[in-house]
């Protein structure tokens, strides 16, 4: 084969380049630069080296909310995966149940997190929200405002119900491409329930189980939008998370030094663990 | 193994058919007897798999009963039938190993392990794949895949009966010829039950004693080969057994005279045939000599395809053909001459009986 190599081509990507330039590695470059500076005002900056890194690294409220955040994330994906795969598996493979069932599981991923965060502040309020009167005239005593277990509570509530959906509709797809074929030998085979689900189901929902998990847990420990709205990271700190953390830091105290340094320990510690949970989940399928 | 039944069975797949077009399967009724091997042979969708389907009890006739051995099985699962069926196209369990995908069956029927491992290393070695016991069935090729398919429903020796689905599809032709005779041998050996569904009349012929052909949902002959190929019961088997095909034509019968376009045919018997139905002559093309005497024909085209010529022809402005030995001269004015006793007679594609 004889390539012709022509060192235009490069331009083509030129657009490109820019494009993810601007949107990308400038803004992030920033944040870089911040981290590695500080400032007594008048836009002079001086450097500071790994100062800011430490610092936040040494601080007790960083773990803190790494700690939350690792709670939440890891409650809300022992809910929802499993919630998402029996839901799914309950589904209706055809006829009219189809559209309804996929119309009424794709509403909750249509609502914006704000309105979502809106919502669940409305319906949890002890005064007027339906969820939160219900509650006290059973005598329970449920409040989100004061309580930590409650206000935990509504936000896992909260975020089941708004993406929960996710999973189910990513397991739906992996379980209506298994042929029909599949079913008969089973039947066949004389499996029960459990060894229909445990190999053939399963294994084949496996990659879109996989995408499944990292969107889910990328998303919830990015989480920012739901809490802000819903308890504002209180009662005291106990749903204070790093990106809540982050912006009353960058935006609240205008300490960007901090702040950038912090983004960049977020944003490294959800790279590590996405490709943590990939490389693990992914290896079964090279020893095949 | 069992004798099985089919009682008056009808399928249709929508709720409430309306005309006899909707059924899938038009009534089926028939014995098949214990221990015997047969092939469901015909064209695509008139309902062979309907047929396997409903034997094994992935479905529910819409009506008629099935028995095995003389009791209703018609409302049993597949699982308290206790059938075996291979699929035409391979299903594996992809998660677990060659070994594992072959013990499943018996396993989930509480099998003793020492009795697994017996039945599991004898079908090992007949599919030829001891040496991949331990291997996930993952990284297989398509008809390795479809081998352990196949050694999926031959590792219970206790079952009913062995129903396959055309299971020979995906395998390459050297390979399908090996497969099969080891089911032949399986079958001498073991005396299952075996229905072999299949559309290549080869496979049909060569695997079965009784060869079932269907068409458009119902069985129109059920016969040895032999009789398939001599005294088609309808002029699809006539047209679908054989390569090519028997010559159907047009004909109008008076008596035991028979008349094709001008030419006239006097048989040795007196077809009974009902005033009004459209009449056909059929003659395979082997039963057609051609001399210099008899009825003339053009020709249009000859076809060498080896041990044998076939030749293309009109004869009474029908296109027929005519299998001519390899060394066979082919005259110029070319005229043929039926052989009498191969003559088969169609009232409404229904062949007419010599004793009718």
């Amino acid at each position: 084969m004889n390539k012709t190599w022509n060192n235009k081509a490069w331009f083509m990507v030129l657009p490109v380049l820019l494009l993810v330039a601007f949107s990308a590695v400038i803004p992030l470059m920033t944040v870089v630069n911040y981290s590695v500076q500080d400032t007594f005002g008048n836009n002079q900056f001086f450097w500071n080296g790994v100062g800011w890194f430490s610092d936040v690294l040494e601080s007790d409220r960083f773990w803190q909310a790494l700690g939350r955040n690792l709670l939440f994330s890891g409650i809300i994906l022992s809910i929802e995966i499993p919630l998402g795969i029996l839901i799914a598996l309950n589904m209706p493979k055809k006829g009219l149940g189809v559209p309804v069932c996929l119309v009424l599981m794709a509403l909750p991923l249509l609502i914006p997190w704000n309105v979502v965060g809106t919502i669940w502040q409305v319906f949890g309020r002890v005064d007027i929200g339906l969820l939160g009167r219900t509650l006290h005239s059973l005598g329970i005593n449920y409040n989100y405002v004061n309580n930590v277990f409650d206000a935990w509570m509504t936000l896992i509530i909260m975020d089941v119900w708004h993406w929960t959906s996710l999973v189910v509709l990513l397991c739906y797809a992996g379980l209506v491409s298994i042929p029909e074929a599949y079913y008969q030998a089973a039947k066949i085979d004389g499996a029960s329930r459990w060894a229909v689900f445990r190999y053939i189901q399963l294994p084949k929902m496996k990659r879109v189980l996989l995408i499944a998990f990292l969107l889910r847990f990328m998303d919830s420990f990015m989480i920012y939008t739901e809490p802000f709205v819903v308890t504002g990271g209180g009662p005291g700190n106990s749903t204070t998370f790093l990106s809540i953390d982050l912006v009353k830091m960058a935006i609240g105290q205008f300490d960007l030094g901090p702040a950038a340094a912090m983004s960049i320990i977020y944003f490294l510690i959800i790279l590590l663990l996405s490709w943590i949970f990939y490389t693990v989940m992914t290896s079964s399928d090279e020893q095949a | 193994m069992a004798r099985i039944n089919l009682d008056h069975i009808r399928h249709a797949y929508g709720e409430k058919p309306k005309s006899e077009a909707d059924y899938a399967l038009k009534e089926v009724h028939h014995e098949w007897n214990d221990g015997g091997a047969y092939a469901l042979l015909g064209p695509s969708g008139c309902g062979k798999t309907t047929l396997l389907n409903i034997i094994s009890g992935l479905l529910q006739p819409s009506e008629g009963r099935i028995l095995f051995d003389g009791k209703d099985v018609t409302y049993l699962s597949t699982q308290q039938r206790n059938i075996a069926q291979v699929f035409q196209f391979p299903v594996i369990y992809d998660t677990m190993t060659v070994y594992d995908n072959l013990a499943f069956p018996l396993r989930n029927r509480g099998v003793a392990e020492p009795e697994v491992d017996r039945r599991v290393r004898e079908i090992l070695e007949m599919i030829d794949l001891s040496s991949w016991a331990k291997k996930t069935a993952r990284g297989l090729t398509a008809d390795q895949k479809q081998k352990i398919s196949l050694g999926r429903g031959l590792v219970r020796n206790d079952v009913n009966a062995i129903l396959f689905d055309e299971p020979l599809t995906v395998i390459d032709p050297h390979m399908k010829w090996v497969l099969r005779s080891q089911l032949k041998k399986l079958h001498r050996q073991f005396g299952f039950t075996m229905v072999y569904v299949t559309h290549d009349q080869t496979e049909a012929l060569t695997f079965a004693d009784k060869v079932v052909v269907m068409y458009d949902g119902q069985i129109v002959q059920i016969g040895t080969p032999a009789e398939l190929f001599e005294k088609p019961s309808h002029t699809f088997v006539g047209y679908f057994i054989g390569s090519p095909g028997m010559n159907v034509l047009p004909a109008s019968i008076d008596g035991s005279s028979i008349k094709i376009g001008e030419e006239t045919l006097t048989l040795d018997y007196r077809p009974q045939v009902a005033a009004g139905a459209k009449t056909e002559l059929g003659i395979r093309p082997e039963f057609i000599s051609l001399s210099r005497e008899g009825m003339p024909v053009s020709i249009s085209k000859v076809e060498d395809i080896g041990r044998q010529k076939i030749v293309r022809a009109e004869f009474a402005g029908k296109p027929i053909a005519i299998v001519v030995s390899e060394d066979g001269e082919i005259p110029a004015e070319p005229r043929v001459t039926f052989d009498p006793a191969a003559i088969n007679i169609y009232a409404d594609s229904w062949r007419v009986g010599r004793e009718g």
